[in-house]
């Protein structure tokens, strides 16, 4: 039966989005404190996707103006520490592009410290970095940044407990079922193996896909690094037709 | 397929850095006619106030119809700036707020309707993937009855944690959220509370979609 077909008997086909299920870490990680008195202790509730979770925000340029993709310019004078470029794609399951969809990061400056007043970390701020950008993905789905390599910091979780360096990534998609937050991670970080954080996807292969890789081609000779990451969002499967048999 | 999916990871402490947005909670801008505000706390396992959580909403316009291209029934032209999506980062007190109009019912795939809803995320430290809940009216009685989402919830006490209460006109929003209620001007018609309890007695019935 066709779309039209399925209008005209008066039914509604609805996109779906495919399952994530083994690849988000559980709520419930003992290793991480914060998530204690956080985690819900009821089982989630299963919920088929109907109009609401398959339609979402689509925001866009609108909400970005030209230097948001660039963190290291626009304050006065340039940050201390050393310049990268973050660039990749994002993609939904099915290898299918995510154009036009906004991206929103923030980080620590190069000495490991947050521009928060909730950060007392004894480093220095840096008066000319605010470790916010954002930008859209273009038509094939691709999003740059120039911004500065994030420090590694302490935090309270355990006793000398370090976050490997990380950028934090904000991402709609299409539909409320693709929003997605995470955090990109550097190539061969020693702290990995220690960070109650990174280990809480089960699946270390999952758990790969956050990390980020050095990219020569996206490297600037004289300039700066590259590090090249692509963003999986949740596909999207071709229609299906409630009414038929699940 | 959950093949090279990204993983999920918490949004720490310092969401503030980069989510928040000045018209986060404005669904609809200030002054709206028929506007309604939506307020509550978002709570721990102990009871107390999540300052650093950031909650956000998505939902149908007064007509049951999406700004959005995989809407079936084609694609609804947005009206007086309606976004259909807020943002809000609790305060210190753990409180947040949205303004906005209300949703209309939805039809369901398999037919049935939804009662007026809005989809809910709230992100926070100690969260390692957002968690997903649903705000419905008080007010909808008689749709909320017939809501298959409601129906799938057996134990009245936690179906009861989906629904927006109506608060008295001056009670809530003065008690330190501030922002978004009060300057939404004279076209308020309405206040909700909706608390969002993360854990606990009266944990809020969270969903996987
Ligand atoms: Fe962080």
């Amino acid at each position: 039966m066709t779309a039209s077909d399925q209008r005209a008997a008066g039914r509604l086909a609805l996109p779906r989005y495919s399952s994530a299920a083994g690849v988000h870490p559980p709520l419930d990680c003992p290793g991480y404190k914060s998530s204690r008195l956080r985690a819900p202790s009821q089982p989630l509730v299963p919920m088929p996707q109907r109009l609401t979770e398959i339609t979402g925000p689509l925001f866009g340029a609108e909400r970005v103006t030209a230097g948001d993709a660039d963190l290291t310019t626009g304050r006065g004078g340039e940050p201390l520490g050393e310049r990268i470029i973050v660039s990749g794609r994002v993609l939904d399951s099915d290898g299918r592009p995510v154009p036009d969809t906004l991206i929103e990061i923030w980080q620590a400056n190069a000495s490991g410290r947050y521009a928060h007043k909730v950060d007392d970390h004894p480093a220095p701020l840096d008066p000319n970095f605010t470790g916010a950008g954002r930008c859209v993905t273009d038509s094939l789905g691709r999003y740059r940044f120039l911004t500065i390599k994030p420090g590694a910091y302490p935090w309270r979780n355990h006793f000398n407990a370090w976050r490997p360096a990380h950028i934090h990534f904000s991402l709609f998609g299409r539909a409320f079922t693709q929003r997605l937050v995470t955090q990109m991670y550097f190539p061969a970080d020693p702290l990995f193996p220690l960070d109650p954080i990174f280990n809480s996807i089960p699946d270390p292969a999952a758990r790969a896909r956050l990390i980020s890789a050095l990219d020569m081609e996206l490297t600037q000779p004289d300039w700066a690094l590259g590090y090249r990451w692509d963003i999986v969002l949740r596909g999207r499967t071709a229609t299906v037709f409630e009414t038929e048999g699940k | 397929m959950s093949e090279g999916i990204t993983p999920s990871q918490t949004v720490g402490p310092f969401l503030a850095i980069g989510l928040p947005w000045a018209d986060g909670p404005f669904v609809v801008p200030p002054g709206t006619p028929d506007s309604i505000v939506i307020e509550g706390r978002v709570l721990d396992g102990d009871g107390q106030p999540v300052p650093d959580a950031l909650v956000e909403t998505w939902q149908a316009d007064p007509d049951g119809r999406f700004d959005h291209p995989d809407d079936p029934r084609g694609r609804a032209v947005a009206q007086g700036g309606f976004r259909g999506f807020g943002r809000s980062a609790t305060n210190p007190s753990g409180n947040y707020q949205i303004v906005t109009l209300r949703p209309g019912p939805l039809p369901c795939p398999d037919g049935g309707t939804e009662a007026p809803h809005l989809d809910v995320s709230v992100f926070a430290r100690g969260l390692l993937d957002r968690v997903v809940t649903r705000i419905y009216f008080a007010d909808e009685a008689q749709a909320n009855a017939a809501d298959p989402v409601l129906a799938s919830i057996t134990d009245p006490a936690r179906r009861a944690t989906l629904i927006a209460a109506e608060a008295g006109d001056a009670a809530a929003g003065d008690a330190g959220a501030g922002d978004a209620g009060r300057t939404a001007g004279d076209g308020t018609c309405g206040r909700f509370r909706f608390d969002i309890r993360l854990q606990g007695e009266l944990e809020t019935v969270f969903f996987d979609a």
